[in-house]
């Protein structure tokens, strides 16, 4: 594949502190990623009931943001996501789509109340943009637990797992591809 | 979650596109519906692992509707969602057969543990379904066999009785198959999941047969050194099937009398009553008015007893039953012992027709499964059948009462066996009791 995947930056997420992540990713899976800073006002979104911001309508916005040369587009934001039939979310992707969006809120550990780790936190963000581009490429949640296709309700879930594809997903990511 | 299919019901599109995004993320077909019409119609077209249903709609409400899937699959496994308001709504809806219900916005993890109950719920009920369908299979009664018009009449009467709970009288000579036609009732009962328990009366010695009957507290006599169910209480929400009946003691009888009146047994040594629910069938080959009249069995167990009776005719009165009855086992024991025999002789015909057949079934059982085991050809020849075939004057037709031929049949059995009980009860297709009690009425010697 030769259409980049862009990660896009959504208002300057606060303590974004790795310049490298698209080449970390890329050595994760071999796919091109590109990251680019985009401005966004994600008031229009904000719940004031719930104290959240709707993500399905962030995504919807942000697929404007793709460029020419995109293949796909994982925004990544540090505001606390919601859709209306859940509590809070991690991250939420079009299956087989164009556009995947990730929180930040819920990955850090300040937010349950324990010291900054800023390898884990790295860690976690890692997985979840991996983990959201799996269902864009098609990927559903998978039953191996340190794949990282498995469905994540709890952080603790989303440190248990690797940031890979386990070798069922790697193959129907390879057949996508071919496709 | 491969394979499972998934129907959402709710009229505000975020909620549909987010749960049907979520469920397919996790490898769920899904479907969707904006309304209860919608959602009837997409039923009509086909059947659903799982609807999730939200209790408020415009039009058709959540709880009407569950109420009209369950018209169209009462299996349906429905989970309500709702807001925080109509909680009371939604226990009503579980009331109604909902299998849960979710308060709308749910954790993530919520409605996953949720789904995965329902699904295990589901397939536990398949599970269950199915093994019942194999059970009904393998106890149905078209296991037997009987073509005469005598044995049609009795299976009319075990279908009739069956969807009952009366308490039923099997009579009938012994070897005539009396357990197996309470097994075919029970088994074609409402009670068929549940134990049907079998208690020979006659097999069992008076005191023993109490505590095997009403159970015993540790202690309650010298060697009870555990407490111990009894079997009324063990056939609990099933059927007591108690054979030989008409050879228990006064004593019990009274016992048992008043089991059947309060539907309550206490354990011996025991002071505490436990409510028993079960059908009673009783069989006997005893003569249980003259026995009444003798004044040796309780005329008001007997009236309790006597509610259905079923006749089951000897085999000498069903001749046209002897040789489907004949290949049965041929087929039977040609599987058990890996013998290629596949039919008989008309020779050997004529002869198994020509018999009496006093040990009736079990009799004709035994003598098939001896020349079975003789048998060295592909057919069952005359050869192959019991010697005393060969042996002695075809008895039919001459003028000679039935006990007459039953108490010679026995002396020469007998004398074949050297006098053992065991084996000659075998042969004849009686047990032992039952022979104990023919060597007494005929006064035979051993």
């Amino acid at each position: 594949m030769n259409r980049k995947i862009y990660l896009a930056l959504i208002n300057h997420p606060k303590d974004f502190l790795w310049p490298n992540l698209a080449n970390d990713l890329k050595k994760c899976v071999s796919l091109p990623f590109e990251p680019i800073n985009i401005s966004m006002d994600l008031e229009l979104y904000f719940s004031r009931e719930r104290g959240q911001y709707y993500s399905t309508l962030i995504l919807a916005n942000l697929l404007k943001f793709l460029p020419q040369d995109g293949e796909k587009i994982v925004g990544i934001t540090d505001v606390d996501i919601y859709i209306p039939i859940l509590t809070f979310l991690f991250g939420e992707a079009q299956l087989n789509g164009k556009g995947a969006l990730v929180s930040t809120f819920r990955l850090r550990n300040e937010f349950y109340g324990l010291p900054t780790d800023y390898q884990i936190y790295y860690e976690r963000l890692k997985k979840e943009i991996l983990h959201e581009l799996g269902h864009t490429f098609g990927l559903i949640h998978c039953r191996d637990f340190e794949c990282v296709m498995n469905s994540s309700t709890y952080v603790e879930d989303i440190d248990l797992k690797h940031s890979r594809f386990c070798s069922i997903c790697r193959k129907k990511l390879e057949l996508y591809h071919k496709k | 979650m491969r394979g499972y299919k998934i129907l959402i019901v709710d009229d505000e599109l975020s909620v549909r596109r987010s749960l049907q995004e979520w469920f397919l993320e996790d490898g769920f077909e899904v479907e969707i519906a904006e309304s209860g019409e919608e959602a009837l119609e997409k039923m009509h077209r086909g059947p659903y692992d799982i609807i999730l249903l939200d209790i408020k709609m415009p039009g058709m409400d959540g709880i009407t509707l569950q109420r009209r899937i369950k018209e169209i699959d009462p299996q349906a496994i429905i989970i309500i969602m709702t807001a925080y308001a109509s909680v009371e709504t939604a226990v009503e809806a579980i009331k109604l057969g909902a299998f849960d219900y979710v308060t709308k916005p749910f954790d993530p993890d919520e409605l996953s543990n949720l789904v995965r109950n329902a699904l295990k719920q589901k397939d536990l009920t398949e599970e269950n379904l199915q093994l019942k369908e194999t059970i009904s299979e393998l106890t149905s009664h078209q296991n037997i066999i009987g073509e005469s018009p005598e044995m049609q009449r009795v299976f009319e009467l075990v279908n009739t009785v069956s969807a009952t709970d009366s308490t039923v009288l099997i009579r009938g000579e012994s070897g005539t198959g009396k357990e197996l036609i309470a097994r075919a009732i029970h088994f074609n009962s409402k009670r068929r999941y549940f134990p049907i328990v079998a208690v020979n009366c006659g097999a069992i010695p008076e005191n023993l047969l109490e505590s095997e009957l009403f159970g015993h507290e540790k202690g309650a006599f010298t060697g009870a050194q555990y407490r111990r169910k009894g079997k009324i209480a063990l056939s609990d929400r099933g059927t007591l099937f108690l054979d030989e009946i008409g050879d228990i003691s006064p004593k019990m009888q009274i016992d048992l009398l008043r089991v059947l009146e309060n539907k309550r047994v206490t354990p011996l040594g025991g002071n505490k009553e436990i409510e028993v629910d079960f059908r009673l069938i009783c069989a006997t080959n005893r003569n249980l008015e003259k026995l009444v009249e003798e004044e040796k069995f309780r005329e008001d167990l007997y009236y309790r007893i006597n509610v259905f009776t079923i006749f089951l005719p000897p085999l000498r009165e069903r001749r046209g039953d002897i040789l489907p009855l004949a290949r049965y086992f041929i087929k039977k024991f040609a599987r058990a012992m890996g013998k290629p025999v596949k039919k008989i002789s008309p020779q050997a015909e004529e002869l198994l027709l020509s018999y009496s057949w006093p040990g009736n079934v079990r009799e004709l059982e035994n003598a098939i499964e001896r020349a079975m085991v003789v048998g060295k050809k592909r057919e069952l020849s005359v050869e192959d059948l019991p010697f005393y075939f060969d042996k002695r004057p075809n008895m039919i037709g001459k003028k000679m009462a039935l006990a007459d031929i039953e108490k010679q049949h026995i002396e020469r059995v007998l004398a074949e066996t050297e006098g053992n009980i065991t084996r000659a009860a075998r042969l004849l297709g009686i047990d032992r009791v039952t022979l104990y009690n023919k060597l007494k009425k005929y006064g035979i010697q051993r």
